[in-house]
């Protein structure tokens, strides 16, 4: 399969001060592997666009621990309490977005679309700095669209050529970030054969996916665990 | 005691509530509500992508991608759906979701809510509270009608940050129901043994008396 790729192969993709998009809701379709690829990186500076950053130690918090973000986007870091802090201590930038506008931008990224108007935030906190126009009598705000430099992704599986199929509320944010970086990584569970999945029911086609990589972790009892 | 509060919240919201309806429930009080449906079925959407969420799995079927807004293990009903983020957040900006049954930290006399940030406070975290103000068809909001400091959460003037320009429509506490009409907040009833006076002193903002007789409460509910 020409776009498999080593676990940790791929952060030959990344550059320090780099974009990446990681998907994820909590710990559930989060590249947990990858992730571990740019943590033993030599890689710093990166802006990591994802809803979360984890939890201390856990998902995207290893990578606060190992001191390689510059900024985080994303719409809700209170969960882990080690980002509130290096953002306290000024070692994170932390731009604050709504969860559906964060989704819509990243789909924008991906569709060939500079932007949109909302109507989610207008005469918040939020709004600060951001146009507004009055569309049929409302308040809306204008939100540009996200793209990135590498997108990493957690799919359920793939096939050899890359179509992807989700597990349930795992899909999140991946299919998005599937289009919107330059390269995209997607990390899966099991890898077959070109055919097996139904054409009806691959959510991101091959087109989106560079390259694919095999998770080193496994669901077990309501934990992800390393693979046997 | 502070649950029996909650509970009582939670089921009366349920009278609020349609079979059929598509609702999205929030953190907190919220949650209680698939405990006191009875008979009612609700579509519960979650905003991480799925329409049709069932009760929680027994231990051993526990699916670390099945998981709540809340992040907790989750089932599905039969007809569920499954969806990406921005497709999820288009049902809620785009109008397609009933009811939102909110907490709040504040609620303002006109039904402006602040639930997601404490001034002065680090704010780190928004997630789909403004997008479910902004969007969905009506909001409900259940809160404790003091916070636990004893500070009135029904207030003249938000001081806590804004969730958006979008009003709730209900307001239920321990206490009472509060309905926002035209920039005005109604007592619609009173769910507690609380004497008006008093209720009135616990309030932080003005509020007309506009409570139903107990025989017509059914259709005013409509």
């Amino acid at each position: 399969m020409q776009k498999l790729l080593d676990a940790y192969e791929f952060v030959k993709f990344i550059k320090n001060g780099d974009t990446v998009l990681v998907g994820g809701f909590g710990m559930s379709g989060t590249p947990l592997t990858l992730i571990d690829g740019l943590a033993a990186s030599s890689l710093t500076g990166l802006t990591v666009v994802s809803n979360n950053l984890g939890e201390p130690g856990k998902g995207l918090g290893i990578l606060l621990e190992g001191k390689k973000l510059k900024k985080a986007v994303g719409s809700y870091f209170t969960t882990n309490r080690d980002a509130v802090k290096a953002w306290a201590d000024g070692e994170l930038e932390i731009e604050l977005v709504p969860q559906g506008t964060l989704a819509e931008a990243v789909r924008c990224g991906g569709a060939g679309i500079g932007g949109f108007y909302t109507k989610t935030a207008a005469g918040t906190k939020l709004a600060d700095g951001k146009e507004e126009r009055e569309i049929d009598g409302e308040r809306y705000l204008f939100e540009k669209a996200i793209k990135a430099d590498v997108s990493l992704i957690k799919a359920h599986k793939a096939d050899r050529l890359g179509n992807l199929v989700y597990d349930h509320t795992g899909r999140n944010f991946n299919p998005v970030m599937a289009t919107a970086g330059k390269v995209v990584i997607a990390e899966v569970d099991e890898i077959v054969g070109t055919g097996e999945l139904a054409p009806a029911h691959i959510v991101t086609p091959h087109v989106y996916v560079d390259y694919v990589v095999l998770s080193r972790y496994v669901k077990k009892a309501g934990v992800f665990v390393e693979r046997e | 005691m502070n649950e029996n509060r909650r509970i009582t919240i939670a089921k009366r919201i349920v009278q609020e509530l349609e079979s059929g309806q598509t609702v999205n429930l929030g953190v907190g009080i919220p949650t209680l509500i698939p405990d006191y449906l009875d008979d009612k079925q609700l579509v519960l959407q979650s905003e991480n992508g799925l329409l049709g969420m069932g009760p929680t799995p027994p231990p051993g079927q526990v699916n670390m991608d099945l998981i709540s807004a809340s992040k907790d293990p989750i089932t599905m009903e039969t007809g569920a759906s499954l969806f990406d983020s921005s497709a999820s957040f288009a049902m809620i900006r785009g109008g397609h979701i009933d009811v939102a049954v909110l907490g709040a930290l504040q609620v303002d006399r006109t039904g402006e809510i602040a639930n997601w940030a404490v001034p002065g406070a680090t704010i780190l975290g928004v997630g789909g509270a403004m997008d479910l103000v902004a969007g969905a068809n009506k909001i409900i909001v259940a809160t404790l009608h003091s916070s636990k400091h004893g500070e009135p959460k029904l207030v003249e003037e938000l001081t806590y940050p804004t969730s958006g320009i979008r009003k709730a429509d209900l307001v239920v506490t321990e206490h009472a129901v509060f309905r926002f009409e035209e920039g005005s907040m109604y007592l619609v009833e009173q769910l507690s043994d609380l004497p008006l006076d008093e209720l009135q002193e616990i309030t932080g903002a003005p509020f007309q008396v506009g409570l139903r007789e107990p025989d017509k409460q059914e259709e005013a509910a409509e």
